[in-house]
């Protein structure tokens, strides 16, 4: 794997770069063939966008680091979102 | 039989056109004007790995289930595989970093993470409405409905 992709390292930066108050982060690769990974993000930066948005605005703090991943799943909500997911 | 190994590995390794020539080779057969007609010819453009009868990969399959579920089965289909220039070429068309990529009435609407979540939230069935197509679960919860 690409040095510098780590669980760790992608959530700090998913964090800090879209003020996210959670983010879980999951290394997938074993189930694929290259670095692969699925997070969740609940930031209130999504708040008014299109899922399409969102997704852009992830992809873009995560630019250098897509190149290195083979699969990347997101889901993005919003804390308002999260709340609801949760009460499910 | 080790050096026709290593002669192969050493072919493989040798495989990458050089930069100058791919760039030439991606304005060709990947231009803008090329991609821009290629989505806009079909209502449903999907850009996957493989084909809707044998996917090559989870998502591209995912968003093949998808519009099967909806009954969409007359919708364009190009395998990024089988052409190198236009997989990177539509990746960049859209500023889009992943494959699958479905297309809309020539319109970016995601990969396969946005496709399942329209297709949970009901979007899905709207947008098929707006392209004049009915989707086949609207008739299904209606067979539900009557039992």
């Amino acid at each position: 794997m690409a040095a510098g992709l780590s669980v760790d390292f992608l959530r700090e930066k998913l964090k800090r770069e879209l003020e996210a108050e959670h983010v879980e982060v999951e290394d997938t690769s074993a189930n694929r063939c290259a670095a692969s990974f699925k997070v969740l993000i609940v930031s209130p930066k999504f708040e008014g966008k299109p899922l399409l948005q969102r997704h852009r605005l992830v992809n873009s703090c995560l630019a250098e680091e897509l190149k290195e991943i083979h699969a990347f799943e997101q889901k993005t909500l919003t804390p308002e979102q999260w709340a609801k997911e949760n009460q499910n | 039989m080790s050096t026709s190994l290593r002669l192969l590995s050493r072919a493989l390794r040798a495989r990458p056109v050089p930069q100058p020539c791919r760039r030439l080779l991606s304005q060709d057969s990947s231009s803008r004007e090329r991609l821009d007609a290629l989505v806009k010819k079909d209502k449903v453009v999907v850009f996957m790995k493989g084909t809707p009868a044998q996917p090559l990969c989870g998502f591209s399959n995912a968003v093949v289930q998808i519009l099967r579920m909806h009954g969409v089965e007359d919708y364009a289909t190009y395998n990024v595989l089988e052409d190198q220039d236009l997989r990177q070429g539509i990746k960049n068309y859209s500023n889009w970093p992943t494959i699958p990529q479905v297309y809309l009435n020539g319109e970016f609407v995601g990969g396969c993470d946005i496709l399942l979540q329209m297709h949970q939230n009901g979007d899905l069935v709207e947008e098929l409405k707006k392209l004049g197509m009915r989707s086949a679960l609207l008739d299904a919860d209606k067979g539900q409905e009557k039992k």
